[in-house]
């Protein structure tokens, strides 16, 4: 009996009543989905439509769920941590609760919400704006996110069973070994993202793939929507960098499960190793999320201003640049190594070169507002919000990398505060720009603009107020990662400013999600497929796009073809003949990606507690999906040509 | 488009009462921006300059995104004379977007290059003052000085003359830390295995806040030390005064030391042990050397004297197997390490 | 980690090719891999850079030199050459037509693999006996990493080889087992070529 309490006391973790609140959230919250699945029998539809669909539409809305969600327990995160540092000597939160929420806001924030938000608009727009059917790997996508969804789920498990990890986002060996940090924690931390970054990876090829070979007839490469260019480039870096970060986190597995020496302080192990490694990723990885960003702002405000992307070939040329300069410069991030003068001095360079096609591309969207007709809607709002939030980020970021000057920021609030800067002015902002600008064809209606205003502006002015004074107090010496600090610092006014800033950016967030329940309830619904008057091939479709997308291959003539094409009907021109519909060829349904990805997550969470009964048939499963998903030659099927008839009818019966 | 011109004036507000704040407080510590040695007067001038150059290129790009978005309005009252849909490429325009980010970052790198060499944290500082050696030793959780000139050791705080230049080595019997004294100059990362070099100097006497800066676990919030500067003669007298009164510190009490703690107060030593800092380096370098013996098939046999930190070792066991310290004098098997002896 | 990539590539997808047959999604799902080749690649890269970085870091356990028998090594590097050769002329029945020949240059080619995994577990199992454990050492820990992860692949490969010939005697040569085919003949000269930097980096750098 008291070895089960013993166990049960490792087991789950106790003694603190945040976490016996989110105990109790989590039973209630599974047991109410259970209840009115079972009371509705809507268990039949969850499997059909959602947990078994290969259609890249509902696999991104399922990404843009899940990423909001975590959107939300980061943010809680980042709230409780700003409450502790509110005023000196705070004892909201033990110190050692504090290294854990700073760690698992970090992983959520950039790994769990920034990389699936950023898929889920992968998902949602890219095959619509190549003119194609569905991703290259229909099926593989499909197990892309449930890889990325079992893996976000047992990271956040760590919350309330056996322990958080609390070694940094990073995790830098040797605090991280087994020496430093014995719980299981870490090893949450490192499976939750292998099995997620292994989704990543696969996703990166399927979208090359879709991109180079799927695109419809007469789309060239130079003639994609920018938003396209963006995410051949996020993806090709993404093949380029997730296998590092998957070598890293096994090699610091297999030091803590088998006593390697990897990244050890004793047996000859180098740690300075692993943070080479994971900046080799990590750098890059910030390309991944900001350049996909960059597409959306490019798309937006071609939109939104009326008028032609100004500069579509300085754009690509900029995109692929950073792409490929964003391997160079990882050292940065350690200037304070001691790597010697010529070493610093080149990655100083390598990193200030980054700036130039940022800029450029800045300029780009200046100029394509230049002699424009804009209109700000909300997609335009967060567009117009994240260029001067961005500039000044990107400004402090060329300071950061004036290695002398590194010496003084590093590991400080300023290097907090620019980061912040342009991963929430540079990256959320896109999303969220993103978000409201695809909504209306993800859904079929539009999003609250009043609300969505209000969303806006608290976000923004909260940004200011939290993060600029972060810049100042990193200069007066407060460093990152304290959970508490002296009256006699001098840094509780900036502090107390800062937590103010961030609950505004909270509240923020509640007007979008009441945004979103208002704008669900009075629904304005979109019947045009074309809310903003676009120019890309998916607002010629109607919203949301039906399950084939295309009813027949559209023909593209030229850059922003849809909008060339209303301006030559709008000038008299005759339309063009559309060609007679064929019966159209689909992926089927598989239960493959959610089993097989069910079965990572028990071998996920066997290897976290050392329980080979459990992950050892788990990773069997594994490899069992993977033999019945080889001899499975039933993949696919044809929807004929009536069906797609009274489809488009339907569809169409709006206009 | 009301609501910008507002937004516009709260960006610009947002500095100045941020500032106000700050004054309000008297007797704030300042940081980086109060520098009180050469070093850190370069890294501030350093920081001074950059800034400069971003914001020529700043202040321009904020103006006109404004500007062209205020002027360029939909429901602007000129009508669309000025909208030109198709207005989409300019040879000249683009050659100047490419052109003024490449020359700003061509001046900005060669600047960079300079201070990169000059302010090397390893480089001895010009002073006509012989230097003085302090070792330093990052432990869990409170700082280490050892004086190998005047055979004293002080936890969490550390005193020099001014005026004289300060040869800091370092290294970590912990995880990676960083060492940095704001005012004084930039930090340095304190590694195991490995004799960091950082030099500074105090060019006014007074009590500096000195931190680690880089995250160790539970308790690295409380490793912050007091670097003092003082004159020679006060300094002398202080170093007299430990001899005399403090008591010393064994090869046990540093071991002891050494385990994971926080110690508030600062604490002094008459003496420590010969070659403590180099053995703490050679510690953990012993494994990196290369032509080791080892017996016939027992390489873990050999005890390990590192068990003493004091940590969980659970799973150390698979682990423990390191050299002695003697076997490894030689340790420049890392490519840091042979950098940061150039 | 990363090497299931393949595996759960299918699915079609409906690129209006109604009555082209198959060809332009093989084509997909053949590029698909080369990628898939391409993370690869970069995953033994990042491997055969630890292990490089370590190498030297024995710390008093037994050196490259000491432990490394060649004899052995050859034999693996010989008996792995052939396999990569055999497989070849499987692809070249497979392209006369010839499901008889194709399986059974498959079935050579696993038997191959088969000895070579068998071999290189005996090198292990022997290392280990002699104390030469993956906790030895840094040194030890990227050895037995780096050769690892090169063995689990041709591991794999076995297990997908072994699929194929059931799948290729059910439904003989049609568009998908012929690209299946392909990508695993790719596949293995893939793994050849890693071994082959294996032996050079690992063990000819080693014992000179």
């Amino acid at each position: 009996m008291d070895k089960i309490k013993d166990f049960a006391s490792d087991f789950f973790v106790t003694g603190d009543p945040l976490i016996y609140g989110a105990d109790v959230a989590i039973v209630l919250v599974t047991v109410a989905i259970v209840a009115v699945l079972t009371y509705f029998k809507k268990w039949g539809w969850l499997w059909r439509e959602w947990l078994t669909t290969v259609d890249h539409k509902k696999i991104g809305i399922m990404y843009i769920l899940a990423a909001l969600l975590m959107l939300f327990r980061g943010g809680v995160d980042a709230l409780l941590m700003r409450t502790q540092l509110i005023m000196p000597n705070m004892d909201f939160l033990k110190p050692e609760h504090y290294n854990e929420i700073f760690t698992t806001h970090g992983v959520i924030m950039i790994l769990f919400m920034a990389m699936p938000l950023m898929f889920g608009l992968f998902n949602i727009a890219v095959p619509l704006q190549i003119g194609a059917r569905d991703v290259a790997f229909p099926v593989l996508n499909s197990l892309s996110f449930w890889l990325f969804f079992m893996g976000a789920m047992l990271f956040n498990l760590s919350f309330v069973i056996g322990g958080s990890p609390n070694g940094g986002w990073l995790a830098y060996p040797p605090l991280t070994e087994k020496m430093f940090s014995p719980g299981v924690g870490q090893d949450f931390y490192i499976w939750g993202i292998q099995i997620s970054g292994i989704g990543s990876l696969m996703t990166g090829i399927n979208f090359i793939v879709t991109i180079l070979k799927m695109r419809a007839p007469g789309m060239t490469l130079m003639k994609m929507p920018m938003f396209t260019w963006s995410v051949l480039a996020s993806s090709l870096t993404i093949i380029l960098a997730f296998p590092i970060l998957t070598v890293t986190l096994a090699l610091l597995f297999i030091d803590r499960f088998l006593g390697a020496h990897f990244f050890t302080l004793d047996g000859g192990g180098n740690p300075m190793m692993y943070i080479n490694l994971i900046w080799m990723w990590g750098h890059p990885e910030v390309y991944i999320v900001i350049l996909p960003a960059f597409g959306i702002f490019s798309e937006v405000v071609a939109t939104f201003s009326k008028k032609k992307l100004f500069g579509y070939t300085s754009m690509v040329f900029a995109l692929m640049s950073i792409s490929v300069v964003s391997f160079f410069t990882w050292a940065h991030h350690f200037f304070t190594m001691g790597s010697g003068a010529n070493v610093n001095a080149f990655f100083a360079i390598s990193t200030m070169i980054i700036a130039i096609p940022t800029g450029v591309k800045v300029f780009n969207w200046i100029l394509t507002m230049y002699k424009g007709k804009i209109s700000f809607k909300t997609p335009m709002l967060w567009t117009m919000g994240f260029i001067p939030c961005f500039v000044v980020g990107g400004m402090t970021g060329v300071l950061l990398s004036v290695a002398p000057a590194d010496f003084q920021f590093h590991n400080s609030y300023f290097l907090i505060a620019h980061f912040h800067q342009v991963l929430i002015g540079g990256v959320a902002f896109g999303y969220f720009a993103g978000l409201y600008y695809w909504w209306p064809k993800m859904f079929g209606f539009s999003l609250n603009e009043k609300l969505g205003k209000w969303a806006f502006w608290l976000w923004n002015i909260g940004f200011y107020v939290c993060f600029m004074p972060q810049y100042v107090l990193g200069l007066m010496g407060m460093t990152r990662r304290y959970s508490t600090y002296g009256w006699d610092t001098g840094w509780f006014g900036l502090n107390l400013v800062s937590t103010i800033g961030a609950f505004l950016m909270g509240a923020g967030f509640l007007f979008q999600v009441w945004q979103i329940l208002h704008s669900i309830k009075f629904m304005e619904k979109d019947t045009t497929g074309d809310p903003w008057d676009g120019r890309t091939l998916e607002w010629s479709i109607p919203s949301p796009a039906p399950m084939y997308n295309f009813a027949t291959d559209p023909q593209v003539r030229e850059v922003d073809d849809w909008w060339e094409e209303k301006q030559r009907l709008a000038s008299g021109g005759a339309p063009r003949p559309k060609p007679a519909l064929e019966p159209i060829h689909m992926p089927k349904n598989s239960g493959m990606p959610f089993i097989k990805a069910t079965f990572w997550f028990i071998a996920g969470f066997g290897f976290v507690f050392d329980w080979m009964w459990m992950a050892i048939p788990g990773l069997i499963g594994v490899a069992a999906c993977m033999l019945a998903h080889s001899f499975n030659y039933d993949t696919d099927y044809y929807i004929p040509v009536d069906e797609i008839e009274r489809t488009e009818a339907a569809a169409r019966r709006g206009v | 488009m009301k609501m910008k011109g507002w937004y516009r004036r709260l960006a610009a507000m947002l500095p100045l009462a941020a500032i106000a704040f700050l004054l309000s407080g008297c007797g704030v510590n300042m940081g980086v921006l109060d520098p009180k040695g050469t070093i850190a007067r370069q890294q501030l001038d350093l920081i001074i300059i950059s800034s400069i150059l971003c914001v020529i290129i700043l202040v321009p790009v904020l103006v006109m995104t404004f500007w062209i978005a205020w002027k360029y309005r939909s429901n602007r009252k000129q009508g669309d004379a000025a909208y030109k849909p198709n207005w989409s490429h300019s040879g000249k325009i683009e050659a100047v977007m490419w052109g003024v980010p490449i020359v700003i970052i061509l001046i900005l790198a060669i600047i960079t290059v300079q201070f990169t060499h000059k302010l090397e944290p390893s480089k001895a500082l010009a002073s006509e003052e012989k230097p003085i050696t302090i070792e330093v030793v990052s432990l869990d959780w409170k700082w280490l000085f050892l004086y190998p000139e005047q055979g004293i050791a002080t936890v969490n705080f550390v005193q020099f003359p001014k005026g004289v230049p300060v040869e800091f080595k370092l290294t970590a019997d912990s995880p990676m830390n960083s060492f940095w004294i704001p005012q004084l100059g930039g930090q340095i990362y304190t590694m195991s295995g490995m004799a960091m070099e950082l030099n500074l100097i105090a060019d006014e006497e007074g009590e500096y806040p000195g931190k680690g800066a880089n995250f160790t676990g539970e308790h690295f919030g409380k490793m912050g030390f007091i670097a003092k500067a003082s004159s020679q003669e006060e300094f002398d007298q202080w170093v007299a005064d430990v001899k005399k009164s403090s008591p010393s510190l064994s090869q046990q009490g540093y071991d002891e030391l050494a385990e994971q703690s926080v110690i508030d107060t600062k604490v002094t030593y008459s003496s420590f042990p010969d070659g403590l800092f180099d053995r703490i380096v050679t510690k953990y370098s012993a494994g990196t050397g290369s032509g080791h013996h080892h017996g016939s098939s027992s390489s873990a046999g050999e005890a390990n004297d590192s068990g003493h930190e004091g940590m969980n070792h659970e799973g150390m066991d698979m682990g423990a197997e390191g050299a002695t310290a003697s076997s490894a004098s030689q340790t420049a098997a890392t490519e840091e390490h042979e950098h940061h002896h150039e | 980690m990363a090497n299931q990539g393949n595996h759960a590539v299918a699915g079609a997808h409906g690129h209006d090719h109604g009555h082209g047959g198959h060809h332009d999604l093989e084509a997909l799902r053949q590029m698909g891999f080369w990628l898939f080749l391409i993370t690869d690649c970069i995953l033994f890269g990042t491997l055969f850079a630890t292990y490089i970085v370590l190498h030297n870091n024995t710390a008093g356990g037994p050196t490259a030199s000491e432990l490394f028998e060649m004899p052995g090594v050859i034999a693996e590097t010989f008996i792995l050459l052939t396999s990569s050769f055999t497989s070849g002329l499987a692809v070249l029945c497979m392209n006369r037509g010839s499901r008889k020949g194709l399986i059974g240059w498959l079935i050579v080619t696993a038997i191959l693999g088969a000895s070579f995994i068998g071999l290189e577990v005996s090198e292990f199992i022997k290392m280990v006996d002699e104390g030469a454990k993956i906790s030895t050492s840094a040194f030890l820990s990227g050895f037995f990493t780096l050769v690892g992860t090169h063995g689990l692949h041709v591991s794999v490969g076995l297990c997908w080889m072994v699929a194929l010939m059931i799948q290729l005697g059910k439904r003989g040569i049609t568009s998908v087992t012929k690209r299946k085919v392909n990508v695993i003949s790719l596949y293995w000269h893939f793994l050849d070529v890693v071994w082959i930097f294996v032996f050079t980096i690992v063990y000819m750098m080693g014992v000179m």
